[in-house]
């Protein structure tokens, strides 16, 4: 009886020994998972009103001064909007729509604050993207590309935005 | 909202919105989900780098699913050369959280075909915004046999004599490893610089840490698109260069009894989603395999978890 219980408790020692060396791998495990997914959640917005809730004009607000001023070098270029029209067919079109209108994914583009914007914010947004919201940064495409692809973007603006955005610029 | 100015362009250079995926009643699921995998999603031109051990700050666009398959074709002094192959299922979860499946197998020549194990990998950027060094956090599990020969990395004292036995003794090993790297790169003026210090654990306390690195620079044949679509313009082409190995561990760390790679590498971006890469990697010192002959195919699938939210129901 005495033998068998103490076969029983060393078993159940080498039961747990094998146990713990278990659970130290899980706990890891599981320690990576939490620290990332509270990374994660502490990047997170707090609300996150629409789907992707994000106001353009406040994305554009927190774009510096010396990023605004920038100038397209390709303004006005047909050639350059038209290489921009298939480099946004080939990478935005999925979220911002093929027409630049906007989708579930994604917010139009036709929108009065980005129609306004200056060529140098654009390519701020479109360099850092709005990352806690959804829109992954754009440096990976070389700077002539982005800046194709802003020239595209400037070419949807009706010819009366267009001036004024040149008026404000010059303003600022 | 009229589009005066651009509208003569746009039709020619913006493909035409998605068709709906359509829902059959009939047929085998797995030839369904492949046609819906191959036909059904319109093109999202994949911009991938032309690495295949160095990671970039890039994570796979939210929503996104893309699909990898890689060969490496390696020789063996000792032993039979192999050809070791994994599959990689790249989703992004966000524009900051891209989690990664791999399964891995291999075949040594004279001797079998194997599965070798799986891995799982998560990619955490950290910073909101673009900096001039940005860093990602990379997390990965490996649950992989001693027969696993894909060298995605290269750590510690790894060298190639650790590959001469054959595949009946290596499969007996099992490693349950825990890998961390801090992907850390640049881009500036079209070119990217990368470098990833690596940290594994095996999850055997009586292991010790690993180091390794690898480090790579790449740089597109053109900076500028073309205005319209092409399959062979230079734009579409990343050529770079890639040099990896191992560190030591923690009980002796340092490059004695390591291995090192140097491998010329080119990415091909074709207009229809597809990506070839193809590297070659030359051992550096006699640790080192001499050749690791290393292509690679993937396919990106925008949209794909919005896909599965419909094809479950999910809100709208």
């Amino acid at each position: 009886m005495n033998r068998s219980r103490w076969k029983t408790r060393a078993g159940a020692v080498l039961v747990g020994a094998n146990s713990l060396a278990r659970l130290e791998r899980i706990a890891i495990i599981a320690a990576i998972t939490c620290a990332s997914a509270s990374i994660a959640a502490a990047q997170m917005s707090p609300a996150v009103p629409e789907r992707h809730g994000w106001s353009a004009r406040a994305v554009l607000d927190a774009v510096p001064e010396v990023a605004r001023a920038r100038k397209n070098p390709f303004e006005g270029s047909e050639r350059e909007a038209a290489a921009g029209g298939k480099l946004f067919g080939e990478h935005c079109s999925d979220c911002h729509g093929a027409k630049a209108g906007g989708t579930r994914r994604g917010p139009s583009l036709l929108r009065e604050e980005v129609q306004k914007a200056t060529p140098g914010e654009l390519f701020w947004a479109l360099t850092n993207g709005v990352v806690w919201r959804g829109m992954p940064v754009w440096s990976k495409l070389p700077e002539p590309e982005r800046w194709q692809i802003v020239t595209f973007i400037e070419s949807l603006r009706p010819h009366e935005t267009k001036q004024s955005t040149v008026g404000e610029a010059a303003n600022r | 909202m009229a589009c005066p100015l651009i509208r003569p362009l746009v039709p020619r250079t913006i493909p035409p919105p998605r068709e709906p995926v359509p829902r059959s009643r009939h047929g085998y699921p797995a030839a369904f989900l492949l046609s819906l995998l191959l036909w059904y999603w319109a093109p999202a031109f994949a911009q991938e780098s032309p690495y295949i051990v160095t990671y970039d700050h890039y994570l796979e666009e939210p929503g996104n699913l893309e699909v990898e398959y890689f060969s490496t074709f390696g020789t063996q002094r000792g032993g039979n050369d192999f050809h070791s192959f994994w599959t990689e299922f790249e989703y992004g979860v966000t524009a900051w959280w891209t989690t990664e499946l791999y399964l891995d197998g291999q075949t040594t020549f004279s001797d079998s075909t194997l599965f070798t194990g799986f891995r799982i990998e998560n990619r955490l950027r950290l910073l909101r915004r673009e900096h001039f060094i940005n860093p990602v956090l990379y997390i990965e599990y490996e649950n992989t046999s001693g027969a696993d020969k894909i060298l995605k990395e290269v750590e510690g004292h790894d060298v190639e004599s650790d590959f001469a036995e054959p595949n009946g003794e290596l499969r007996q090993d099992h490693d349950h490893e825990l890998e961390m790297k801090l992907l850390l790169s640049s881009t500036f003026k079209g070119w990217n610089v990368a470098l990833n210090p690596i940290f594994t654990k095996n999850l055997s306390p009586s292991e010790p840490w690993e180091f390794a690195y690898a480090i790579g620079a790449a740089r597109p044949l053109a900076l500028k698109a073309s205005p319209g679509r092409c399959n062979l313009c230079r734009e579409n082409f990343i050529a770079g260069i890639e040099m990896y190995g191992g560190l030591g561990d923690a009980q002796s760390p340092g490059l004695s009894n390591t291995s090192h790679y140097l491998a010329p590498a080119i990415a091909w971006n074709l207009p229809s989603n597809w990506t070839l890469r193809l590297s070659s990697g030359f051992g550096l010192n006699d640790n080192s395999h001499r050749l690791l002959l290393r292509w690679g195919v993937s396919r990106e699938f925008p949209g794909f978890g919005e896909m599965l939210r419909h094809l479950f129901g999910g809100r709208e």
